[in-house]
């Protein structure tokens, strides 16, 4: 009974992993690019929550669309105003741009806010729902449920939609895309706007159950590396089985091997696969 | 370039070498002292980072394993911390092949990711390491019980222990850059794939960089807890200690000999004056400049401030490297 109660809680917690995870992947597949920013873009989604609840009252109804949008717009300006100019230059200058935009994030975040850990009350989605033998609470399963909507949702827009095959297009071929006349400006910026927006949602969501920290960013980042790598670099729905796996797993050894030994799990699983199989347990070769 | 502007450097740099001797500021003497270790541990970062292309942000551990090294031997068998540096840098020659090796096998972005989350699961099990003092950490002797203990209430005796260390790292950096080494690792920096079907063993040649780069980076580490005489896994491990060497080669330029130097030279002084200035309370202050320091450089100069010095001294003369 503990078993499937461990797992359920790890699924539900897998589904807004998955959801941060896909922007993390979308924004590689686009553009060979890694953010390594990603979980602090989490981060800065938890505190626009959390003020947007302490300074302006309002519930998840309100504050989760707020931090997609404000996210989303973080990550366009990111793109225009750093990645646009530093994908085409040097590896070093690739790798260490979001790298410094996450060192920025972080200690802006803990200059302004301190280092103190803050947190959503409880009964803002309260309530524990006894289903089938299990308890799963309200916040967790709202959070579990849109993460996992929208990240399906994500999935079709890339796949089934003209705006998605235009996408497509970029991510296969710039020049080629261009010639048939999709700017790919304008995707790749749409591509870094939907993943920073997709960080946006699943910070607000999981800002409903856990503390928000300005270093919380630093764990959320190698999450969405491990989940990225075990779906395969640049595949949604194989972010999604991941973050789904990744959830249960550190869920599991948590309670089994104690609270302070699933980090090394997932870091280790993380390192081992990426020795092992760097293009990721499902993508291709 | 050639003649006079080689002349002024190196009058500029016997000076700013000889300064703190002849200074009697304890203060400007500790910042001459952390100056010339921070420079060490960049310009070791440098080796693999710098020249030869892979971007290391896990270098922390072996900056960890030199300090527990050298505090665990004095905590455990007594002997002086100094005598705990060759087994830091016994411990980071193995972790070079166990670690190092296999993570050759990835390029660009997956280096990088990969020692991010070497270095955050290396803090989580020293963190969690009851022998090594856990999340507390280590102390080092208290009162001198020898001279080899090297405590000193100034901090010139250290300024010229680390003088020494980063001299020969130089010198050692100096050489290989001229050598076979220097190019092999300056062709793997500009395009791996090129240099490997050019016929560069390209991972032989990684690996002989980062076995010396780790070593010295290990070393760092004990001189480090030498001075200071603390050490606890934030310190030792946390991706700050990463950071720094990255800023400060980034900034005087990698792959450069004198770049980690320069960069130590502008980053440490103003950092300890901040310090200094803020009370303490704005070191959250100095990671937000390095942060905004490091997107400027990648989206305006990639290559540093010796990007800006070729230019200048070449007259903008093209390709002066």
């Amino acid at each position: 009974m503990i078993f499937l109660q461990l797992c359920a809680d790890g699924l539900l917690l897998g589904a807004v992993y998955a959801l941060f995870s896909s922007g993390l992947t979308l924004i590689w597949g686009m553009m060979n690019v890694v953010n390594f920013a990603h979980g602090d873009f989490v981060m800065v989604a938890m505190y626009v929550a959390f003020f947007a609840f302490t300074l302006l009252h309002v519930g998840p109804l309100i504050f989760v669309p707020l931090a997609a949008i404000t996210l989303f717009m973080l990550g366009v300006v990111v793109y225009f105003a750093l990645v646009r100019h530093v994908m085409r230059g040097p590896m070093l200058g690739q790798i260490i741009s979001t790298f410094g935009l996450a060192l920025f994030l972080r200690y802006a975040a803990l200059w302004a806010f301190s280092a103190n850990f803050v947190s959503l009350p409880d009964t803002l989605v309260g309530g524990v729902y006894d289903v089938a033998g299990l308890r799963l609470s309200a916040s967790r399963l709202l959070a579990g449920a849109t993460a996992l909507v929208l990240t399906l949702g994500m999935h079709l827009v890339l796949t089934r939609t003209d705006l998605g095959s235009r996408m497509l297009a970029v991510s296969e071929d710039r020049t080629a895309a261009a010639l048939v006349g999709i700017r790919p400006d304008p995707m790749q910026a749409l591509a870094w706007g939907i993943g920073a927006a997709s960080t946006g949602v699943a910070g607000a969501l999981i800002a409903l159950f856990f503390y928000v920290s300005p270093e919380v960013g630093n764990s959320f980042t190698l999450l969405a590396f491990v989940t990225v790598c075990l779906g395969g670099f640049g595949s949604v729905p194989g972010a999604l089985l991941a973050g789904l796996a990744i959830g249960v797993i550190q869920s599991l050894s948590a309670y089994f091997l104690g609270p302070s030994t699933k980090d090394v799990v997932v870091y280790a699983l993380f390192i081992v696969l990426l020795w092992v199989r760097p293009q990721g347990l499902l993508g291709r070769a | 370039m050639k003649s006079l502007p080689r002349v002024l450097l190196v009058a500029v740099a016997g000076v700013l070498v000889a300064a703190p001797f002849l200074s009697d500021n304890p203060f400007y003497q500790r910042i001459a002292a952390l100056t010339a270790l921070a420079a060490i541990s960049a310009s070791a970062w440098n080796l693999i980072g710098g020249y030869g292309g892979q971007v290391s942000f896990g270098h922390s551990v072996y900056f960890g394993l030199g300090a527990y090294s050298s505090l665990l031997a004095f905590t455990k068998l007594g002997v002086p911390p100094i005598a705990g540096a060759p087994l830091g840098v016994l411990a980071s020659f193995v972790l070079s092949v166990i670690v190092g090796l296999p993570s050759f096998r990835l390029r660009g972005h997956y280096f990088s990711m990969a020692t991010i989350a070497i270095a955050a699961l290396a803090e989580v099990l020293v963190t969690n390491w009851a022998f090594a003092g856990g999340a507390i950490g280590l102390m080092g002797p208290a009162n001198a019980r020898s001279l080899a203990d090297l405590l000193f209430r100034s901090a010139l005796p250290y300024y010229a222990l680390f003088l020494v260390v980063l001299g020969s790292l130089l010198a050692l950096t100096y050489l290989m850059q001229r050598g076979r080494m220097g190019f092999y690792l300056r062709a793997l920096g500009s395009g791996e794939r090129a240099a490997e079907s050019l016929g560069v063993p390209i991972r032989r040649y990684k690996l002989y960089a980062l076995l010396i780069s780790g070593a010295f980076t290990s070393l760092a580490g004990s001189l480090y807890v030498v001075m200071i005489g603390f050490i606890d896994p934030n310190s030792g491990f946390g991706i700050l200690v990463s950071v720094n060497m990255v800023v400060m080669s980034a900034l005087g330029g990698a792959g450069t000999l004198f770049g980690p130097l320069v960069g130590a030279v502008i980053l440490v002084p103003l950092e300890e004056m901040t310090n200094a200035l803020l009370g303490g309370g704005g070191s959250g202050a100095a990671y937000v400049v390095y942060g905004a320091a490091i997107m400027l450089l990648a989206r305006f100069s990639p290559g540093g401030l010796a990007q800006w010095w070729s230019l200048l001294a070449g007259k903008g003369r093209r390709g002066a490297a």
